[in-house]
C-alpha cells in the first residue's frame, strides 16, 4: 500500500480517499460526547470490515452498543463477563478455523478489562498464540461504573478511588504484551485515526496473537470540554506522555508524530494542566512523571536504533 | 403522601435538587425519600428525580405514577418528554421560566431560577445553580418552611449565594 | 444525628464506624458509592483503614481473608457478576471461619447486561456457610451493619456475613437516616485462630476423607448457634439505640388469613398492599424475611400464603418459596416478581393476594393470571 501522505507536515491530514466510506458504527449510539472509543471504533471497523466479530467485555463498550432491541454496530458483537474476553476470543477464534473461516476475532476492550481484572485472560490468549487481534482503548479509569482507579491511571491522577491523586504509577501493559513474542503489537491514539485504521489493517494481516493500545481521553473522566478531546490526544502525543509506535517480529518503529515530539517534546505541563483530573498534581509526582517519560523515549529511541 | 416528580437534564443537579427538597422536609419534621430514577443517563439526557414526603415513614419504592407536583428546571425536556404525565387533577406545576407557561387544567407557578442563579453568580463549570433556589420557590408554595430550606441548604453548602438565591426565588414567585 | 443518606451511602457511614483494619474492594454498579465513599473516608484522614484497590473481586474477597486470618476486622462490597466472580472464595472465607462482612448490592446477572435489582446473585450464595441478612431501608441497612460486625465476630459464629440490600430502590434511595455513637456496641475483634508466629500452625492444608466432613458439621454448628447470637445482638440494640430488628418483620399478621411473603424493598412495600387489602375486607397480612441463612423460623400454620421471589432456581423454582415449602411443610402460591429491576407495585401485590391459587407458580408480566 503506498502511503499518500506526501509531506511530513501533513501527517496529520486524515486521507479520506484511502479510508472506506462503509460505516460499521451506526448513529444513535449512548456515548458521551467527545468519546475517543467510538471515534476509535469507527475506524477499527472499516479497517476490518463485514468478515468481523467483536468481542466486548464489561465496558463502556457495552453500553454505547445500546439497549435492547437496538444495536449500534453493524457487526456482530458478542458481549461477555468482564475477566473473560481474551479467552472467549480464544474459542471463538479456535471454533471459526475449525470451520475453516476466516473472520476475524478482535477483542474491543477498556483498560480495566485488560490491565486489571483481564490480564489473566488476555496472558494465556497470548502465551498460547491465539490467532486474534485485541484491542485496549485507554481512558485510564474503570469509565463504565463511573471514574474508578485503574492499573492504567497515571500517577498523580484522581479518580473518585483516589480523591487526591494515584500514588502508584501506571502499569506497563504494553512491556507485558511485548514480553510474550507478539507477532504485531503497536500504540495509538484516537486523536490519529489514520494511524488506527493503518495499524489495525496491519495488524489483520499476521497469524497469531496481535496488540494494540489506543490512548482514549475521556471527557467525563479526565475532566475537560467534549470538544478538546482529539486536542487532549494531541498533546499526550506531542508532549510524549504517549508514544505512538509498532513491534513488528520484535522490530520497533516509532510513527511519525511521535518521531517529531521526540526531537521536540511540548511540556508535560501543557499536557496536564487542561485536565481536571491532574489539577492540583504534587511537585513530587510531577517530577517522575518527566522523569519517567524522559527514560522511557530514550529507551524507545535507543530500542529503534537497535532493532533498525 | 404528598409525591413529586422533577425535571431536568443530566448534569444539572436534578438529583441534588431532589436531595435539598428532602432534607428540608426532614427538618420540618417530616419523613421524605428522594430517588433518581436510572435510565440511560448521559450528559445532557433528561432525567427524573421522584421526592415523596409524609408525616409517617414511607414504605413505597416503586416510581410515582401520579405526583402532586410536578418540577421542570430544564423547560427545554418537554420537547421530548411528557412531563404532565400522570399529574393529579388539581396537581401544581412549577417551572423555571420567565414566563408562564398554560397547562390547562393544572395550577402553574413560574420564576426564573435561570436569571436569579445567574444574578447571584451562582454558575458552576458555566451552568447556573438551580437547586438551591428552587428550593425557595418550593418555600413560597408551602411545601417546606422557610427556615428548613435554608437549613437544607446551608447543610449542604457553605457559599451564602446559594441562600440569597433561594429567598430571591421566594421573592419573586407570585402565588 | 438525622440526615438524608443513600443506602449505600448509609453502609459506608456504619463501617466508617466499624473501623476494619483493611477494606478490599471493587467496583461494580450499583455499588460504586460504597467503595468510593469508603476511599474517601480513607484519603481524608477520617477513617483509619486500608485501603486496597484490587483488580478483580476474586482478588477482593482474597485479600480479605489475607487481612482477616491476621486477627483484624475487614470489610468488602460487591454485587452480581462481581459476587459470582468470588464465589470460590467466599466458599473458601466461610470455611476458613473468617468474620468478614460483605454489602452486596443484589443486581441481576446476564446476559444481557442488566443492573437493576434481582436477589438471584445472593441466593447463588445460599449453600456456602455465609450468614445472609436482606435489608429494606437506609436505617435498616447501617443498623444490619453495625450489628454484622459483632455477630460475624462472635465466638459462637465466626462465619461471614453478607448484607443484602436492593439494587438502585435501595442502594441509591435517599432516606432519613439516624446515626448513632456506637460506643462499645461492637466489640474489640478477637480471633482464637488468627496467625501467630509463636504458635505457628498450618490452615487450610491438606484434610482427608476421614476428617473433613468434621469442618463441615463444625460450619453448620456455628450457623445453629448464630441465631441466638443474632437475637442477642438485635435486643442490644433495640436497648441501647431504640430500634428493634428480628428474623422476620411481620405485619399485621395476628389474625391473618393469608400471609404475603417477600424480601428487600418488596417486603416493605407489601404492607401498603396489606392496609389496601385490609381495607377490602381480606385478612391478610405481610412477613418480610430479614435473615435467610440461617433460615429463620415460619409459623405459617393454618394460613395461605403467597410468597413473592425475586429470584428463580431455572428446572426448580422461586427459591424463597421453596424453601418455605419444604421447612414449613406446607404449599404456597409461589410469584415470580421483580426479575432485572421489573417494577412491582404495592397495587400489584395486592392483586398477587386476591388472585392467589395455592400450588401453583406465576410469572409476573410473562402468565395471566387465569
Amino acid at each position: 500500500m503506498q502511503p499518500s501522505v506526501k509531506k511530513r507536515a501533513v501527517q496529520e491530514l486524515v486521507i479520506i480517499a484511502e479510508i472506506p466510506k462503509e460505516e460499521y458504527l451506526k448513529k444513535c449510539t449512548s456515548a458521551c460526547a467527545g468519546c475517543s472509543s467510538s471515534l476509535s471504533l469507527r475506524y477499527v471497523l472499516k479497517a476490518a470490515g463485514h468478515d468481523t466479530v467483536l468481542v466486548v467485555p464489561a465496558c463502556c463498550t457495552s453500553v454505547i452498543q445500546g439497549i435492547y432491541p437496538h444495536t449500534a454496530m453493524n457487526v456482530p458483537v458478542y458481549n461477555v463477563a468482564f475477566a473473560a474476553a481474551a479467552a472467549c476470543a480464544s474459542g471463538m477464534t479456535e471454533a471459526f478455523q475449525a470451520m475453516g473461516k476466516k473472520t476475524h476475532v478482535i477483542v474491543y476492550a477498556g483498560d480495566g478489562g485488560t490491565l486489571d481484572i483481564g490480564i489473566q485472560s488476555m496472558s494465556g490468549a497470548f502465551e498460547r498464540g491465539t490467532d486474534f487481534l485485541y484491542i485496549c482503548y485507554d481512558n485510564e479509569a474503570y469509565g463504565n461504573t463511573g471514574m474508578q482507579r485503574s492499573g492504567a491511571t497515571p500517577l498523580g491522577a484522581k479518580t473518585t478511588t483516589t480523591p487526591t491523586g494515584k500514588t502508584v504509577e501506571k502499569k506497563d501493559i504494553d512491556a507485558i504484551a511485548a514480553a510474550h513474542h507478539l507477532a504485531y503489537m503497536a500504540t495509538a491514539c484516537s486523536a490519529y485515526p489514520q494511524d488506527i485504521y493503518k495499524k489495525v489493517a496491519k495488524a489483520l494481516t499476521f497469524r497469531g496473537p496481535t496488540f494494540i493500545h489506543i490512548l482514549a481521553p475521556c471527557p467525563p473522566g479526565w475532566r475537560y470540554p467534549t470538544e478538546k478531546t482529539i486536542e487532549m490526544g494531541k498533546l499526550a502525543v506531542k508532549s510524549g506522555m504517549w508514544v505512538l509506535y509498532e513491534r513488528e517480529n520484535g522490530k520497533l518503529t516509532i510513527s511519525a508524530p511521535s518521531k517529531a515530539a521526540m526531537r521536540k517534546p511540548i511540556p508535560l505541563e501543557d499536557y496536564l494542566k487542561p485536565q481536571g483530573r491532574f489539577k492540583g498534581i504534587d511537585a513530587k509526582s510531577l517530577e517522575i512523571l518527566k522523569q519517567h517519560l524522559a527514560e522511557n523515549l530514550k529507551k524507545l529511541a535507543a530500542e529503534e536504533e537497535a532493532s533498525a | 403522601m404528598f409525591e413529586i416528580r422533577i425535571h431536568s437534564r443530566g448534569g444539572q443537579g436534578g438529583v441534588t435538587a431532589a436531595r435539598l427538597l428532602a432534607m428540608a422536609a426532614l427538618h420540618d419534621g417530616k419523613y421524605a425519600t428522594a430517588c433518581p430514577f436510572y435510565g440511560a443517563e448521559r450528559r445532557g439526557a433528561p432525567v427524573v428525580s421522584f421526592v415523596r414526603i409524609d408525616d409517617h415513614p414511607i414504605r413505597v419504592y416503586s416510581q410515582i405514577r401520579d405526583p402532586d407536583l410536578v418540577i421542570v428546571l430544564d423547560a427545554s425536556v418537554m420537547e421530548t418528554v411528557d412531563v404532565l404525565n400522570g399529574l393529579k387533577k388539581g396537581g401544581r406545576v412549577l417551572i423555571n421560566s420567565a414566563h408562564k407557561p398554560d397547562f390547562a387544567g393544572f395550577s402553574t407557578y413560574n420564576v426564573d431560577l435561570t436569571g436569579i442563579a445567574l444574578k447571584e453568580n451562582l454558575v458552576v463549570a458555566g451552568s447556573p445553580i438551580l437547586n438551591t433556589p428552587v428550593l425557595g420557590a418550593l418555600a413560597k408554595m408551602g411545601i417546606v418552611s422557610a427556615d428548613s430550606a435554608k437549613s437544607a441548604i446551608r447543610g449542604m453548602f457553605t457559599d451564602e449565594r446559594n441562600v440569597k438565591a433561594a429567598e430571591a426565588a421566594y421573592q419573586e414567585m407570585s402565588i | 444525628m438525622k440526615e438524608i443518606a443513600t443506602g449505600n451511602k448509609a453502609i459506608a457511614k456504619a463501617v466508617k464506624q466499624a473501623l476494619p483494619a483493611v477494606v478490599a474492594a471493587y467496583p461494580i454498579t450499583p455499588q460504586t458509592e460504597i467503595v468510593e465513599t469508603i476511599a474517601d473516608f480513607v484519603t481524608s484522614g477520617q477513617m483509619k483503614s486500608r485501603y486496597i484497590p484490587v483488580e478483580s473481586e476474586h482478588s477482593a474477597m482474597a485479600a480479605c481473608i489475607g487481612a482477616s486470618i491476621t486477627g483484624v476486622r475487614t470489610f468488602t462490597a460487591t454485587s452480581a457478576h462481581g459476587l459470582l466472580y468470588m464465589h470460590e472464595m467466599t466458599n473458601w472465607a466461610a470455611g476458613a471461619r473468617l468474620p468478614i462482612v460483605m454489602a452486596n448490592v443484589n443486581r441481576s446477572l446476564g446476559p444481557g447486561w442488566n443492573i437493576w435489582a434481582e436477589h438471584t446473585d445472593a441466593m447463588q450464595e445460599r449453600d456456602t456457610g455465609w450468614l445472609q441478612v436482606y435489608v429494606s431501608t437506609v436505617q435498616e441497612a447501617y443498623d444490619t451493619t453495625l450489628m454484622a460486625f459483632r455477630i460475624a465476630e462472635h465466638n459462637d459464629v465466626l462465619l461471614p456475613v453478607m448484607v443484602n440490600l436492593d439494587g438502585f430502590v435501595l442502594s441509591h434511595i435517599m432516606q432519613p437516616l439516624d446515626t448513632v455513637e456506637p460506643g462499645d456496641f461492637i466489640p474489640p475483634i478477637h480471633l482464637p485462630h488468627a496467625i501467630d508466629v509463636n504458635n505457628p500452625t498450618g490452615y487450610g492444608g491438606l484434610t482427608g476423607p476421614d476428617q473433613h466432613f468434621r469442618f463441615k458439621w463444625d460450619i453448620e454448628r456455628s450457623m445453629r448457634d448464630s441465631e441466638k447470637v443474632i437475637a442477642a445482638t438485635e435486643a442490644d440494640f433495640a436497648k441501647r439505640f431504640g430500634r428493634k430488628y428480628g428474623p422476620v418483620e411481620e405485619y399485621r399478621c395476628e389474625d391473618a388469613d393469608v400471609i404475603l411473603i417477600a424480601m428487600g424493598t418488596l417486603g416493605k412495600e407489601a404492607e401498603v398492599a396489606i392496609d389496601i387489602l385490609r381495607k377490602e375486607g381480606i385478612k391478610a397480612g405481610s412477613m418480610r424475611l430479614r435473615w435467610f441463612r440461617p433460615f429463620p423460623k415460619l409459623d405459617l400454620k393454618g394460613k395461605e400464603v403467597v410468597v413473592i421471589d425475586r429470584d428463580y432456581s431455572f428446572g426448580y423454582g422461586g427459591i424463597v418459596a421453596h424453601e418455605i415449602m419444604a421447612k414449613c411443610r406446607c404449599d404456597v402460591y409461589s410469584v415470580i416478581a421483580g426479575l432485572g429491576g421489573q417494577e412491582v407495585t404495592y397495587d400489584d401485590m395486592a392483586e398477587f393476594v386476591r388472585k392467589r391459587r395455592i400450588g401453583q407458580e406465576f410469572w409476573f408480566g410473562v402468565n395471566d393470571h387465569v
